[in-house]
């Protein structure tokens, strides 16, 4: 029996402008399931990003209705349900890195030794842990958004919302970002919703990819991947991975992509 | 090595100028009143250097007194104008005006209002001219703080005073130690030039301008001399407090 994490119905988004309104989103319905990794995958400017801030209770609706762990989003951020993973590692230059991850927990007032205790232990998750006294520019791109990434779970979110996470990545990194993410993922069994425009990058990572359609952004159609877990590196040599990297691609093509 | 290859070529200048200076006045004769050799200066200075000193550390007072009144106002001024909209967009083009205008001409009437001989004359005039490069880029520092960081701050339901504190304040220090770079040496002119419209006999610019204006140039060399040194002492001392406090700046990693 599954919850559900993230609820949707007829999510529009409007964003008025001097002479002309744009319409970024219209009528987004979609469930995503407690456990799920599930990717918005769209061209540029279809709204994939803007739809996740709305989730996250960055940019509010124009209309329609969100649900978060049964909440309002508002009410989920309050909670501190989210934790938030940008396309830029966004680390605070003057704070060592085990300080930068135990940000949201002096955020959220614990005592200074149980802040310690849980940075090094997500210092630890992400295999960073000879390199908390660093400073983030100290550190590789890679490695500053494996820092963010345990800022992020820091808080143990019931929902992880990554927009590009790795978009800033060269591909050799990228590919070696999937699969720490992959791991974690699998430690934590977090919810994960995960905007990319990669389609492989969506097909090797996620439960689901939602395919967006070009402005205004709607749900083109959503994929199973129904891979095995874990993903692994051979992951990306099974003959399935290849025939969901098609159904994706028809998906998009189908929604007005070329 | 290191420091020798970056003290080196800049001490050399100095002992170069200083030696061209020296020839040519001597070898051109050209008279004391006019430009003394720095042999001279360096004499007087010795001789003069319980007046001249004394002169100087009363200056600096007055420097340093209207330099943290200035810094301080600026900066609580800086809080207000990231806290409220309104002081933003309808104060600060007034501030920037202002910071463009010459304040040391106001020295002659905080002369009046203080007195000529107190120092509150000097240090208001300072504390003017201080105020506003320390205002403007405070209020930018805390401004220009980039809407990821406030979008993670935000995502961790911090409070305002959160923000304020933990990202506000730490990105404005780069640019409240850029300003009291320029401050320092706002404060020290502020002090002198006002001094010169007048004001204790014990002060520097005073001394500067009685010796000039006896033609004893030595003597005014000497004082220029101090506040020179004054200068970039206090110059130092900010470059000091800013490697201990912000060693994560781009501008001083190792």
């Amino acid at each position: 029996m599954t919850t559900t994490m993230v609820g949707l119905r007829g999510v529009g988004k409007t964003f008025k402008g001097r002479n002309a309104d744009t319409t970024a989103l219209t009528a987004i319905d979609l469930a995503i399931e407690e456990g799920e990794f599930v990717s918005l995958l769209g061209p540029s400017g279809c709204g994939k990003s803007t739809l996740l801030r709305i989730i996250g209770d960055l940019t509010p609706p124009t209309s329609g209705e969100v649900t978060v762990n049964g909440k309002s989003p508002e009410q989920a951020r309050r909670d501190r349900d989210y934790g938030m993973v940008f396309q830029q590692a966004t680390l605070l230059d003057w704070r060592k890195v085990v300080k930068n991850i135990a940000l949201p927990l002096e955020v959220m007032n614990l005592p200074p030794a149980e802040r310690e205790r849980r940075a090094r232990e997500m210092l630890d998750l992400v295999e960073l842990g000879e390199f908390g006294e660093h400073y983030p520019w100290q550190l590789s791109g890679g490695m500053q958004q494996r820092v963010a990434i345990a800022r992020a779970l820091a808080l143990q979110p019931s929902l992880l919302l990554m927009d590009e996470p790795f978009g800033a990545l060269d591909e050799m990194t990228r590919e070696r970002m999937q699969m720490e993410l992959m791991r974690i993922w699998q430690r934590t069994h977090t919810t994960v919703v995960f905007v990319t425009h990669s389609i492989p990058e969506a097909v090797f990572l996620s439960t689901r990819v939602v395919v967006m359609s070009p402005r205004p952004g709607t749900v083109a159609g959503i994929v199973d991947v129904d891979l095995p877990q874990p993903r692994e590196f051979e992951t990306r040599e099974h003959p399935r991975f290849f025939v969901k990297l098609n159904e994706v691609r028809e998906t998009l093509r189908g929604a007005g992509v070329d | 090595m290191t420091s020798l290859r970056k003290w080196g070529p800049p001490t050399l200048v100095f002992l170069a100028v200083l030696a061209a200076w020296e020839i040519w006045v001597r070898v051109a004769g050209i008279q004391g009143f006019l430009l003394p050799p720095p042999s001279e200066v360096i004499t007087t200075l010795r001789q003069e250097w319980n007046v001249v000193w004394a002169a100087g550390f009363f200056t600096l007072r007055e420097a340093l007194g209207g330099l943290i009144g200035g810094s301080v106002l600026g900066v609580l001024a800086a809080f207000a104008a990231s806290r409220w909209v309104v002081i933003r967009e309808g104060v600060m083009p007034f501030y920037v005006a202002m910071g463009a205008a010459p304040i040391v001409a106001l020295a002659p009437i905080t002369n009046q209002w203080f007195g000529i001989t107190n120092p509150v004359s000097k240090m208001t005039v300072v504390a003017v001219m201080v105020f506003f490069p320390v205002m403007i880029n405070m209020t930018r520092g805390l401004g220009d703080v980039g809407s990821d960081k406030l979008d993670l701050m935000k995502s961790m339901a911090a409070s305002e005073a959160g923000t304020l504190r933990k990202v506000r304040m730490p990105n404005a220090l780069p640019y409240l130690f850029s300003a009291l770079k320029v401050a320092v040496v706002l404060s020290l002119i502020g002090a002198i030039v006002a001094e010169y419209f007048g004001g204790s006999r014990d002060a520097l610019g005073v001394y500067i301008s009685q010796q000039a204006g006896l033609t004893r140039m030595a003597e005014a060399w000497s004082g220029i001399v101090v506040a020179t040194a004054l200068g970039a002492a206090l110059q130092l001392l900010i470059v000091l407090a800013e490697r201990l406090l912000i060693p994560w700046h781009p501008s001083l990693r190792g």
